[in-house]
Formats: C-alpha cells, sequence, structure tokens
C-alpha cells in the first residue's frame, strides 16, 4: 500500500472510531448532537497536552484521557436532559463552537499556534507509523465495535433504544431517563475522545481548526449515510465520504456542501442509511448477512 | 389504602383537564374510571404515573408521598400501566419490549415463568416473539403492553383504554384476564374506559367523570343501574 492510502485510511478508521461514538449517541439513544467534533477536539487536546507539557507516554495518558472525556460528556450531556430536537441540536453546536474558541483563545491551549511536537506512540520501544499506526487504529475500532456489539445486547442498550421510541412509555416501565441518557452521552464521548487521542498522536499537531463545526457535520453525514443505530454504519458512513473526496478530487472543495446535500437527501429518502432496515441495498443485496437478530 | 388521590388538578397551559378530584384503591381492589371523550381518564392516569404533572393535589401510594416523584421512581414501586394506545417500542422485538419491563424491581420476580405464562395467555406474542413490534398488528400491540405491564408482577395496574382496537372476542378476554388477575392474584387494578358497561361489570367499585370532576361514584353494580348514568353512557 502506498504512504497516500495509509494516510487516508487512517484517518478514515479514526473517523470511524469516532463515529460509532456519535452512533451510541444519536442513534441508539435518539438524542441529537450537532458538535461531536468538540468531543474529538477534548480527547485530542487531552493527550496533546499531557504528552508534551505532562511528559506522559501514551498509553500512561490515554485512561486520563478517556477520563476527561468522560467527564466532559457528562457535563455537556446534561443539556439532553431537559432540550428536545431542535433546542438540542442548537446547545450542541454552541458547545461546539465555545470549546473551539476555548482553544484558540486560551493560552493554556496554545492559541492560534496550537499544540506540536506531540510524540509518536510507542510500542515495545518502537514509535509507530505508517502501517503500524494504521493497525493500532484497527485495533482501537475493533474494541470501539465490540463495546458498541455488547451495549446493544445489555439492558443498558435495551433502555436506551426504549427511551428512544417512546420516552413516556420507557420511563414507565422504571427506565431512568437521566441515568441512561447520560451514559450513552458518556459513552459517546469516550469513543470521540479516544479518536482525538489516535487523531493528536498522529498529526503529531493539534489546532482549534481542526475541530470545528463543519467536522460535526460530516460525523453526522457519515452516521446518517451508513445508517443511524446500526453497528457497521459508521464504518460503511466514514469509509464513502472519507474516500470519495480522494477519488474525486474536484469534490474536495464542495467538501461541506456536499457532506450537507448527501444529508437531507439522505434524511429525504433512506432515513435508515444506506445500510437501514428498509434501504435499498439491505433489501437487495444482504438480504441474510446484515439482518440485526432479535 | 394503596392508592390515594386528593385534590388532584391537571391542566395543560389555560386547559383544565382535571378538577380538584379525589379517589382512593384499596388494596385487591378493581376501580373503573368512565367518562366521554376529553372527561380527564388518560390526564388522570398520567398524574398517577408521573407523566404529566399534577398543578396541586396529593398522591399517595401505599402511604408514601409520591406526587413530586419522577415517572420512573414510581415505576420502580410497582405501579405500571397499559397507556392509551398501547405505545410499544416499535423498533424493538416483541420480547425485547416485554423484558423492558423488569429493570430494578427492587424485588425477586421469576421472569422465566412469568413470560412463560403470558404467552400462554398471548400466544400470538410467542409466536412473534422475535419479531419487530411495529410489524404487529393494533390488537397485537395492545396485547403487548398488557405483557409488558404485568411480567414485573405490580402491585397497581392502571390501564387506559385496553378495549380499544380489540377484536370483540379478545375484549371479553382482555377483561376476564383482569377480572382473574384482581380475584386470583389480588391485583389492584385502576381501569380506564369508554366501553363503560364491560368495564363497570368487572370492577367492584366506580368513578363517573364529566368534564374534569366526579360526577358520581359508588359500586358499580349501581352504577349499571343509575338512571343517570344509563342514560349518559351505557345507552
Ligand atoms: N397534551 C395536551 N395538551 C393540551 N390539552 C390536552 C392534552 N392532553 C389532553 N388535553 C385536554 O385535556 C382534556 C382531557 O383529556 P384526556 O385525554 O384526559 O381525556 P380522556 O377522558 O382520556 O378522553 P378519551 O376518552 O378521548 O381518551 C381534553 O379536553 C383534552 O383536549
Ligand atoms: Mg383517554
Amino acid at each position: 500500500m502506498s504512504s497516500y492510502a495509509i494516510t487516508i485510511l487512517t484517518l478514515i478508521v479514526i473517523q470511524a472510531i469516532v463515529v460509532c461514538g456519535l452512533n451510541v449517541i444519536v442513534g441508539y439513544a435518539g438524542q441529537i448532537s450537532l458538535g461531536h467534533a468538540a468531543f474529538f477536539g477534548i480527547g485530542a487536546y487531552s493527550a496533546a497536552l499531557l504528552s508534551t507539557r505532562g511528559g506522559l507516554s501514551f498509553w500512561i495518558a490515554l485512561p486520563l484521557v478517556l477520563i476527561i472525556s468522560a467527564l466532559t460528556g457528562l457535563l455537556l450531556g446534561l443539556p439532553s436532559l431537559r432540550l428536545k430536537h431542535d433546542f438540542l441540536a442548537i446547545t450542541t453546536i454552541g458547545i461546539n463552537f465555545i470549546v473551539q474558541a476555548i482553544f484558540l483563545y486560551v493560552p493554556f491551549f496554545g492559541g492560534a499556534l496550537g499544540i506540536s511536537g506531540i510524540p509518536r506512540i510507542q510500542v515495545f520501544g518502537e514509535a509507530l507509523k505508517g502501517a503500524h499506526f494504521l493497525y493500532l487504529c484497527l485495533f482501537f475500532l475493533g474494541v470501539v465495535m465490540a463495546i458498541c456489539w455488547l451495549f446493544t445486547r445489555v439492558f443498558a442498550g435495551l433502555a436506551c433504544f426504549a427511551l428512544r421510541e417512546e420516552e413516556a412509555a420507557a420511563t414507565s416501565m422504571g427506565i431512568s431517563p437521566v441515568r441512561f441518557k447520560l451514559l450513552a452521552f458518556m459513552l459517546g464521548t469516550v469513543f470521540a475522545g479516544l479518536g482525538g487521542a489516535l487523531y493528536a498522536h498522529y498529526m503529531r499537531f493539534v489546532s482549534a481548526d481542526d475541530f470545528s463545526f463543519p467536522l460535526s457535520v460530516s460525523f453526522l453525514a457519515m452516521l446518517v449515510l451508513g445508517g443511524m443505530g446500526s453497528l457497521l454504519g459508521p464504518l460503511v458512513g466514514a469509509l464513502i465520504l472519507g474516500a470519495l473526496p480522494e477519488l474525486f478530487r474536484p469534490l474536495a472543495e464542495f467538501r461541506i456542501l456536499f457532506y450537507a446535500l448527501m444529508l437531507l437527501l439522505m434524511i429525504r429518502f433512506q432515513p435508515g442509511g444506506i445500510l437501514g432496515e428498509s434501504s435499498l441495498i439491505r433489501k437487495r443485496l444482504f438480504p441474510l448477512f446484515l439482518r440485526r437478530q432479535p | 389504602m394503596l392508592l390515594e388521590v386528593e385534590n388532584l388538578t391537571v391542566s395543560y397551559g389555560d386547559i383544565l383537564a382535571v378538577r380538584n378530584l379525589s379517589f382512593v384503591l384499596d388494596q385487591g381492589e378493581l376501580v373503573s374510571i368512565v367518562g366521554a371523550n376529553g372527561a380527564g381518564k388518560t390526564s388522570i392516569l398520567n398524574a398517577v404515573m408521573g407523566i404529566e404533572p399534577s398543578k396541586s393535589g396529593k398522591i399517595l401510594f401505599n402511604g408514601e408521598d409520591i406526587t413530586r416523584l419522577p415517572v420512573h421512581e414510581r415505576a420502580r414501586r410497582g405501579i405500571r400501566v397499559v397507556p392509551e394506545r398501547s405505545r410499544v417500542f416499535p423498533r424493538l422485538s416483541v420480547y425485547e419490549n416485554i423484558i423492558t419491563g423488569v429493570y430494578r424491581l427492587g424485588k425477586k420476580v421469576a421472569v422465566q415463568t412469568r413470560l412463560e405464562w403470558l404467552y400462554g395467555i398471548f400466544p400470538r406474542l410467542e409466536e412473534r416473539s422475535g419479531q419487530l413490534a411495529s410489524t404487529l398488528s393494533g390488537g397485537e400491540q395492545q396485547q403487548l403492553a398488557i405483557a409488558r405491564a404485568l411480567i414485573s408482577d405490580p402491585r397497581l395496574l392502571l390501564v387506559d383504554e385496553v378495549s380499544m382496537g380489540l377484536m370483540p372476542k379478545l375484549v371479553d378476554q382482555v377483561f376476564a384476564l383482569l377480572r382473574q388477575l384482581n380475584k386470583e392474584f389480588g391485583l389492584t387494578i385502576l381501569l380506564v374506559e369508554q366501553n363503560a358497561m364491560a368495564s363497570l361489570k368487572i370492577s367492584d367499585r366506580g368513578y363517573v367523570m364529566e368534564v374534569g370532576t366526579c360526577a358520581f361514584e359508588g359500586a358499580a353494580a349501581d352504577l349499571i343501574e343509575h338512571p343517570k348514568v344509563k342514560e349518559a353512557y351505557l345507552g
């Protein structure tokens, strides 16, 4: 594989991890989030600061990064308990802008210069790069997808689904909306944080621009394209939307326009995603392969 | 008293749905609330469950003031509802729908035994246990809502318009089941129905609602014979 292909693939896998997190929040728990790039950024900045100024290795810093992500997820998930639909969408957009502004204007976060000099990840004394870094990302994607799969099979997942479908009926069955919405938010932001940490150590440089609102839109576009609530959806969405601008160069310039257009078209014509329950692909091509087991 | 409702008022903005209503349910009773469309029946159940906040008044369950408790905390204390228009979870399977009812009961329930018992009553649900609830017919969804409420062995069952959408034979069957649950297992049931005759027939007592307040109350047998009730609700 050319190093160019490896670079593209690595970024796709990192985005897939982040979109898996968004899937827990949006797909499983039915909460809208248009600010997911903020949590990606919080993970990236935490990893960057801990490894540069903190002098910690990636492996020591990772648990801390995940805890920071979980706590901010918990804090910023609180609005989801009170707000619904468009209000929640606007609030999450606001969170994205605020977090980005903090990265940009608070000197502690490096200001406009961002944070550079982030070391490579070491495994057995060897600094990971190229294909090896890609394998590490694939490993984490596997872990994340396994957790997602598990989540849909334990009661917490069922509770999130029930709240998503009929909130009043779900709470009448004894399901606490606070507990499970926050749990979904936390899990989703932890995955975003993990993706952010990998991103920081891969680029070895982060700046506030990397985590702007348009990135949140593209995460959501990937999720909607792949299929909200499905296990493979985030991966499929990240693959397609990550590869398309590389394959059709002219697209790259209009990336955000393209993503937004695609979002609208998908929601209008294939709301379940291209792999969703009633999608053309699922009906025609994979009738057995992808069906969700009861 | 298992349930005591004192001076309950429920409103939606300016609309007063329930006005200063008081009623009680003793342990082991089967009580009906009947009334025309818009009389406030669903609002009463929603206030007892906590889905709709009560503007004023007090709700005591088993002696404990639950007026300010959130919905899921009331559910944990053993209140379950079969909601109007069933409200099953469409994208969960039939089995998963039923299982949502067993979360944190605070007591041991033989879930598997109860599940088999419920499948015995509603064989259709067993046949379709792996199917998404959205693919069930309206009547089957109603059965599912009943099973979902009963799996947890509740102390108080609130039932809203259960006969809606069921075929006549099944209506009889469901009413017979409610009666059986009440008589044999001592389950306390609050039944809300437009089908006043059918529900009063199996009830111990009844309340007749008229736009937000209780117009009559009494033994179910007397209410069935009451000329005013007959004229207004029983035809
Ligand atoms: N969410 C709501 N917003 C505004 N008004 C409401 C709402 N729910 C109920 N109402 C009003 O409150 C009154 C009582 O409604 P409720 O649903 O309790 O009646 P009901 O006795 O259950 O009627 P039905 O027999 O048709 O089910 C009605 O006038 C209704 O229009
Ligand atoms: Mg009603």
